[in-house]
């Protein structure tokens, strides 16, 4: 404790951002390293190219998005603490089970099963209306299914897919019907990494 | 229970009848039981009685002769019947006449009495899947070892000698390479792999601290005199603790399939189950050894040598499997010319990997596991569909049939006076120790566990993970492996690792179910495949290894990504078909399956509600596009797609009708992307093949007739219906179809006319009369009828439009009258004809055609011009252009994005 505690005087407001992000402070110091070499310029800001330069991200087929979602709209750079507060949506969700009897004095921390899936659903509703329409469900299923499935079967994927969630038949899938959509799905298992120390 | 009550009397007067009919002499008496074994399959109830009654008259005329009490299908025993055969079967005396028939009982003795035990073990669990009332309660592997009993008793007091009991040698051999296997098999293996360190944790760290723990405290008990005299020493402590730690996996399965606990808890306690055994060979090995040793000769070497013995038994026997589970993928990839027998390598192969790592002394039970996880991925790839259900159905057959044999036998060796010695103290002591130390270890390593578990296991799981800890008919067989010379109490040892066994199988089987539903344990969630879910599944591991590669984390999801790096690029490439690696599309079988069960439920639907429903259902008929003869589609399916489209124009304006079969909806919105019928046409093509792919690719003889006999079954109702949608389609566009329809309708009827001259005319003749009336009707009802805008899109409602159309059955009741006698009529003269001129001289190009454009569906117009006959190809040819009255639909700019 005593050495990550002199490395945290680097970190801007750290004890708020522990706080509410709920990450540790040997986490906080681990992730401002990550945040620091990403950094290429020292700017205190990681920019698209910043992103760009970890290679394994390339081979991800919907890295790029993922990479979008830690810009804020409209913003060009990321900042550490909104760094943070995107990689606390990949906490494991607290075990306490406190969340649901603070749910009404605090606002749900990043990890919980909504933002989890909120995070989720924002990877395809790439214009931030709400909603997933067919187009944006395909072009997800394009980037992730290339070369093994033509395009008609990604239509029709995509069809029947949205088909699937879509309950008020507007031909789109709001974030409603996506939570209930996926609601027998494990997400604290399948939206949690485990950060190390 | 009556049932169960009927059946043991009956028992007991066959076995009365049994023993009169063995007093006589068997030469003279050959016809009642022969009469026995035939009216067996004719009635259940009495059956189940003759079975046993022929059965156990022969268990007791054999016990005379044959003195091997082993078994009844070890290999000795069949040698020693053979034996008896030459000399009093054939050579009884010199003969004085010919005999016609002969009673050669011990020609067939070991083969006979072996299929008889199968049969009664296997009518045991027909009787109790009979009574569900019961099996909600108690468990099916505690009633089998129940049955056991009452089996083992009547056996009992008809020979006055346990004749037969479950040998090592037959359950090592021969009951538990399929169970285990099979579990393999259809391991889940992703989960088992993201849960491979805490399973290995439980199997080796658990599984030892329970031997140790168990043979110590039993010592310390001994020591303090609470068991009398006995002649057991530390050594002898620690085999019968190591033989007894493990948690057997045949039970494990038999209780937790019943109670469907959550994926991470079963496979906590299946995969320990199954990797313990590495360790249980071990400890029972080194024990075994030390014990022959004596303690004065045990120094450090020899305790390194076990603990190096254990690393190489483990992982050896790992790798053995591994090798054969490559060799099974390997050999799959070319056993495409002998489909017939291809199911039979992965059971060879399997049992092979078995026998090696026995053979070489490692852990068979390791060796199958990884074998059958290692080859699932790849056979499933590379063999034909028929294959793989064939591989599937005939190992839940093998595994179920063995378990329940197990099970049965089980509960008959207790009946044996010979084995029963009692001591209370060891007795009770053994019980205690096994449940609290399970409960210790798993709570311990648990806590340690969790330390570094992403999702912590609860405590609620914990006491399942626990409380699950079931010992069985491993247990039990490693304990008849004792060498009575060297362990002077054998028998105890036995009837306590018995008794252990009931008690966990019977009692906390029993009480397992009511626990899980008090703890409020989370069970499985009984989820139906979705589409999105699958999607959404792969989403998230995209975006964990993305989000560990931004983060810096080198993590499981990164191992994982590596891994399936790795496995696609040279192990896919190298175990897998090239054909099959190219449509192994997870997402996309998803797809296909969701697709086939609605085809199917739908089909079923409409054949329950006869083939009138069809006609009244607008959307129904995408689905069955790919039943139809390829002239069929051809000739029907552009008409209908034009319409469609047309319809959608309508639609995606208003939005208004939502079909009530999922199938076709993507089927119309995909068309409506579409710019041009001739796209349409192609479209709708290619719709078919691939969604027709799993019936393209049975080729061979025997599957091929399969298929060909179930479609026949639906061919007729829907060449009748289709072709009387079709004209309606037709006439209600002359008439009053909207203007849209009407403009794209000449060109179509132009095609159809070149395309199949005067055959389709005259049919549409027949109908014209009412049918454009009613299909008006239809489509009002389909189109807007508000109902539509609330129904839920599931697949119980798909098949439901006719009941939604309530509104209209009076006129549904009406059109079959008139119609049907006019169908009977086109089936039985028009269509023939119409087939013998068209569709004959298609069917060899139409099938070459099928399979090229399963992959690469974007070639269409080649295969086309190059493989169909010239009326064919009139379809394929630019169509004229479309009046401005109907604008097409603008493709979305992304279309051709690919």
């Amino acid at each position: 404790m005593g050495s990550s505690s002199s490395n945290m005087d680097h970190i801007p407001d750290a004890q708020h951002l522990m706080q509410e992000t709920g990450f540790s402070a040997a986490h906080l110091v681990r992730l401002y390293e990550r945040f620091d070499f990403l950094d290429k310029d020292d700017r205190g800001e990681l920019r698209l190219d910043d992103f760009e330069a970890v290679s394994e991200l390339a081979m991800n087929p919907i890295g790029d998005r993922i990479i979008r979602a830690f810009f804020s709209p409209g913003r060009e750079t990321v900042d550490f603490p909104s760094f943070v507060r995107i990689l606390a949506h990949f906490r494991p969700t607290d075990t306490n089970r406190t969340r649901n009897g603070r749910n009404g004095a605090q606002p749900e921390p990043a990890n919980s099963r909504t933002n989890k899936l909120k995070f989720a659903f924002q990877l395809y509703d790439q214009d931030r209306d709400g909603k997933i329409s067919r187009e944006e469900l395909l072009q997800v299923l394009r980037a992730m299914l290339e070369m093994q499935v033509t395009e008609e079967q990604l239509q029709s994927i995509a069809e029947r897919a949205i088909q699937e969630a879509d309950l008020d038949l507007d031909d789109t899938i709001s974030f409603d019907e996506f939570k209930k959509s996926l609601e027998k799905v494990d997400i604290e298992h399948k939206m949690s990494i485990r950060f190390l120390e | 229970m009556t049932a169960t009550r009927r059946f043991v009397l009956l028992l007991c007067v066959a076995l009365v009848a049994s023993r009169c009919s063995a007093s006589e002499d068997q030469h003279q008496d050959p016809t009642p039981s022969n009469d026995h074994v035939g009216t067996s399959s004719s009635d259940s109830g009495n059956g189940t009685s003759s079975g046993h009654d022929s059965s156990s008259g022969h268990d007791s005329t054999s016990s005379g002769h044959d003195s091997t009490s082993s078994g009844h299908d070890s290999s000795s025993g069949h040698d020693s019947s053979s034996g008896h055969d030459s000399s009093s079967g054939h050579g009884g005396g010199p003969i004085t006449t010919l005999p016609i028939v002969s009673w050669k009982w011990h020609h067939v003795s070991t083969p006979y009495l072996v299929a008889l035990w199968i049969l009664v073990s296997w009518i045991c669990k027909l009787i109790i899947e009979a009574n569900h009332h019961v099996t909600n309660i108690i468990p099916e592997s505690a009633l089998l070892i129940c049955f056991g009993f009452i089996l083992g008793g009547i056996i009992w007091g008809a020979d006055k000698v346990q004749t037969f009991t479950l040998t090592p040698t037959v359950f090592f051999f021969y009951l538990l390479p399929q169970v285990i296997l099979d579990a393999g098999y259809s391991m889940p293996n992703k989960l088992f792999f993201s849960n491979m360190g805490a399973i290995l944790v439980y199997a080796v760290i658990g599984t030892c601290w329970n031997a140790a723990s168990l043979g110590l405290s039993l010592w310390g008990c001994h020591m303090g005199g609470a068991m009398g005299d006995l002649d057991i020493g530390l050594l002898q402590y620690l085999l019968f603790g190591s033989l007894i730690a493990a948690v057997d996996p045949v039970a494990v399965i038999a209780v937790f399939e019943q109670v469907h606990v959550n994926e991470v808890l079963f496979i906590m306690v299946f995969g320990e189950s199954l990797l313990n055994d590495g360790v249980t060979v071990v400890l029972f090995n080194v024990f075994d050894a030390f014990v022959s040793l004596g303690g004065a000769k045990i120094n450090a070497v020899e305790i390194i040598k076990g603990i190096i013995s254990f690393f190489v038994v483990a992982f050896g026997g790992s790798l053995v499997g591994f090798v054969f589970g490559l060799l099974i993928s390997l050999l799959t990839r070319c056993t495409k010319n002998i489909q017939i027998i291809e199911p039979g390598f992965v059971f060879v192969l399997g049992y092979l990997a078995y026998l090696t790592a026995e053979m070489l002394s490692l852990s068979a039970i390791l060796s199958i596991v990884f074998c059958g996880m290692c080859c699932q991925k790849y056979i499933n790839a590379n063999m034909d569909e028929n294959s793989v259900n064939t591989v599937r159905y005939a190992m839940k057959v093998f595994a179920n049939g063995s378990e329940t044999i197990i099970f049965v036998f089980l509960g008959i060796s207790a009946i044996d006076k010979t084995l029963w010695v009692w001591n209370t103290g060891f007795i009770l002591l053994t019980l205690l120790f096994v449940i609290v130390y399970r409960f210790i270890g798993v709570f311990f390593l648990t806590w340690i566990l969790n330390k570094f578990r992403l999702v912590p296991l609860e405590v609620i799981d914990q006491v399942i993970m626990s409380y699950g800890g079931l010992r069985g008919a491993v247990a039990y067989g490693l304990a008849m492996m004792l060498d009575e010379n060297k362990i002077k109490e054998k028998n105890l040892m036995v009837c306590t690792t018995l008794i252990v066994v009931y008690f966990t199988v019977i009692i906390q089987g029993i009480t397992m179910k009511p626990l899980v539903t008090w703890l409020k344990v989370r069970r499985a969630a009984v989820s139906e495949l979705t589409l999105i879910e699958k999607v959404q599944n792969k989403v998230f591991d995209h975006m964990l290894v993305a989000i560990e590669d931004i983060s810096g984390q080198i993590g499981h999801n990164y191992m994982r990504d590596k891994w399936n790096y790795f496995e696609e690029k040279w192990m896919s490439k190298v175990l897998m078909k090239p054909s099959a690696r190219k449509n192994r599309d997870r997402l996309f079988k998803v797809f296909h399956q969701l697709n086939l069960k609605d085809a199917m439920s739908y089909v079923a639907e409409g054949e329950r509600r006869g083939s009138l429903e069809f006609i009244r259902n607008d959307h129904a008929y995408i689905d069955f596009k790919k039943k139809f003869d390829d002239d069929y589609y051809e000739e029907v399916m552009p008409d209908i797609m034009a319409d469609m489209s047309d319809d959608h124009g309508e639609m995606s304006s208003g939005r208004d009708p939502v079909p009530s079969v999922s199938l076709e909806m993507h089927e119309q919105n995909m068309k409506a992307v579409r710019d041009s019928e001739d796209v349409n046409t192609h479209h709708l093509l290619q719709q078919h093949l691939y969604r027709g792919r799993k019936q393209h690719r049975h080729r061979y003889s025997r599957s091929h007739f399969d298929v060909n006999k179930d479609e026949g079954e639906v061919q007729e109702v829907f060449q009748r219906t289709m072709r009387s949608r079709l004209e309606s389609f037709k006439s209600a566009k002359m008439g009053v179809a909207p203007p849209k329809s009407l403009s794209k309708h000449p060109k179509k009827e132009q095609q159809q006319k070149m395309s199949n001259g005067k055959s389709l005319d005259k049919t549409r003749s027949y109908y014209s009369g009412d049918e454009d009336f009613e299909f008006s009707e239809g489509d009002s009802a389909s189109g807007f009828n508000p109902s539509y805008n609330s129904m839920p899109m599931r697949v119980t409602y798909r098949a439901g439009a006719g009941i939604e159309n309530l509104g209209f059955m009076p006129d549904l009741d009406s059109g079959p009258s008139v119609q049907l006698p006019r169908w009977l009529e086109d089936s039985s003269s028009v269509v023939p004809s119409q087939r013998a001129q068209v569709q004959l001289p298609w069917t060899p190009s139409s099938l070459r055609r099928l399979a090229p454009l399963r992959t690469s569906t974007r070639s269409t117009d080649s295969f086309m011009m190059a493989d169909a006959p010239p009326n064919a190809q009139q379809i394929d040819l630019p169509p004229p252009p479309s009046p401005p009255a109907s604008p097409p639909p603008p493709p979305p700019p992304h279309h051709h994005h690919m």
